[in-house]
């Protein structure tokens, strides 16, 4: 029995924003479902009652003082953008023009 | 001899009565890659020009006495940024990112005047333990070229022992600082979670990934460790702890030390001869004073299901920010979406791909608390097994890999072997607490790595413990004179 199909996989690529050829979703369904079914071992274990590990630390916030300090300039901002204009990253239009 | 050979303590000393020069150490360094780099593929980038000018400086000029690493030779893994130097991540995708600020790791082995010999191979983003998903090049074992030299810091590992540098950072989120110095040869420390500060590593997996040294020796170690350490007010997981002097642990005396065998840890799926080099050194370890119980960790043969669930979901939300763009690579299109899409896809390799569909699927509506809140929970099971062999124990001892190298090509279309790979070191980061792997002896030529496994931040005992060992082993390794035959 499969637990995933290349439906989902599909699904799953557009939330990732990836895309993929019909050979790509048929290798990546037998190969997800492969490492799913591993990660099912994990049902063999009650876990009922038991905590989520999110952190190894005891977590708490870190607070500083709010200080204005120097940042980064512009131009260093900008200088690993693929395509910028009047200082900007540019992209391709997100919006039809009125 | 090579320089790299006799240690960071005694190269420093040399440096500091104008016995050697700096020039000398950089000139060591670029002659050996020139020499070896063609057949091992360490580095990525190299900073020659730079590393020249830095080391004659510092002739010029003198050092500070209380700097030991100034002069020092390092290679850094090719996750950690690098104002002005290429970071690639062995990714296309970041192919032409050339960082604007130095990680703190970095920034810190800076300051004491270490020179950077350039940046070293990786898998891709991390995701790897064979360095062969790197986009550029195939990294290969010096002891061995037709094996590969682990990863994810393959190139970290296999430049420190081809003797390119004199050591080398490397991250490991699953392994991937101590399964590399195993199969090198080589010393590598993974420190307790927050111990060492991330900002500017490239993230994989945020409550995984940490940074450590890789060397030659223990010594080596303790005094990269000491370097690198420490909080950061741009990390804010980074520990509020005093950094101990580690060096001053290494006294050589382990009687009385409480040693754990987990009996999971030589059971099934460990190869015999990485079994008998263990128990060796185990033996060993006991001749020295040291009282070793068997253990059980329970939930061990769970950490690498639960890993690539917990490390996959976090990654796929990390990853998220290359989208092409503010820096990377972005791929021409008329459409945002399709440019996210396109970008992505010819960015990335089939690896880190699969570990994004993988945790966007556990991280998914519908799948989360199957997936991906129970692998939370196992991770506390995992957690709570290493807690309770603490309570009467101080280290925990095993070997850091199942098998040897394996063959380059050998495990890289199989998934869940080359997953399986990491089963002995991948508890160790759900757990948050560190681990060395040192070299213990050799089986059919390779090496085979010995792991002690510590306390939070229990760094010190893991230095004493593996000092005394390595003292006292009674062999030392050196595949210069093996594979390379240079």
């Amino acid at each position: 029995m499969s637990r995933i199909d290349e439906e989902q996989v599909k699904y799953v690529a557009n939330l990732a924003r990836l895309s993929f050829n019909d050979q790509e979703i048929k290798t990546f369904t037998t190969q997800l479902d492969a490492i799913i079914g591993f990660a099912e071992q994990l049902n063999e274990l009650d876990t009922e009652g038991i905590e989520p590990t999110t952190h190894v630390l005891d977590m708490y916030n870190v607070m500083r003082e709010d200080v204005v300090e120097p940042s980064l300039p512009r131009e260093e901002a900008l200088k690993n953008a693929p395509l910028q204009e009047d200082g900007q990253v540019k992209v391709p239009l997100i919006m039809e023009a009125d | 001899m090579p320089l790299f050979e006799e240690g960071l303590v005694s190269l420093s000393q040399k440096l500091h009565s104008k016995e050697i020069k700096a020039s000398d150490l950089v000139d060591e360094a670029f002659t050996r890659i020139h020499d070896v780099d063609g057949d091992v593929q360490a580095f990525l980038t190299l900073n020659e020009e730079a590393a020249r000018s830095e080391a004659k400086a510092i002739d010029e000029n003198g050092s500070a006495e209380d700097a030991i690493l100034t002069g020092m030779p390092i290679g850094i893994k090719d996750n950690m940024v690098t104002k002005g130097l290429k970071t690639t991540c062995a990714s296309h995708i970041l192919e032409n990112y050339d960082p604007l600020y130095d990680a703190t790791v970095v920034e810190k082995v800076k300051t004491q005047k270490a020179i950077t010999i350039g940046k070293l191979n990786m898998d891709e983003f991390a995701m790897g333990s064979s360095t062969e998903t790197s986009s550029f090049a195939i990294t290969k074992n010096p002891w061995d070229l037709e094996r590969v030299p682990g990863g994810s810091s393959g190139g970290s590992a296999a430049a420190v022992a081809a003797g390119e540098v004199l050591f080398a950072l490397g991250t490991d989120t699953g392994g991937s600082i101590r399964q590399p110095s195993a199969f090198c040869g080589v010393v590598g420390m993974k420190p307790t979670y927050g111990r060492v500060s991330r900002y500017g590593l490239v993230a994989f997996a945020s409550s995984l990934d940490q940074a450590g040294p890789i060397t030659r020796t223990v010594e080596d170690n303790a005094y990269l460790l000491e370097t690198i350490a420490g909080l950061d007010r741009h990390d804010s997981t980074s520990a509020d702890l005093a950094v101990p002097h580690y060096a001053a642990a290494l006294t050589g005396d382990i009687k009385g030390l409480r040693v754990a065998v987990p009996k999971e840890y030589l059971g099934e799926g460990i190869d015999e001869s990485v079994k008998a080099n263990i128990r060796a050194a185990i033996k060993q370890l006991e001749s020295l004073g040291a009282v070793v119980d068997e253990v059980s960790l329970p939930h061990s043969k769970y950490a690498v299901p639960a890993y690539y669930i917990i490390a996959s979901s976090e990654a796929s939300a990390n990853l998220a920010r290359f989208d092409g763009v503010r820096y990377g690579v972005r791929a021409e299109t008329n459409d945002l979406i399709d440019m996210y899409n396109k970008s992505r896809s010819e960015g990335f390799g089939d690896e880190v791909k699969r570990r994004i569909m993988l945790g966007t699927f556990a991280l998914s509506s519908g799948y989360y608390d199957a997936y991906y809140k129970k692998a939370q929970q196992v991770r506390t099971l995992i957690k709570q097994d290493f807690e309770k062999v603490f309570k009467d124990h101080d280290i925990i001892v095993g070997p850091t890999t199942p098998t040897t190298a394996f063959k380059i090509g050998e495990n890289i279309d199989d998934p869940l072997t080359m997953y399986a790979n990491d089963l002995l070191t991948i508890p160790v980061n759900l757990a948050g607490i560190p681990a060395i792997s040192l070299p213990c002896g050799l089986a059919d030529g390779l090496p085979v790595g010995l792991q002690m496994i510590g306390r939070p931040f229990g760094e010190e005992t893991l230095y004493r413990a593996a000092h005394a060992y390595e003292q006292t082993a009674g062999f030392t390794l050196t595949p210069a004179k093996g594979a390379m035959n240079k």
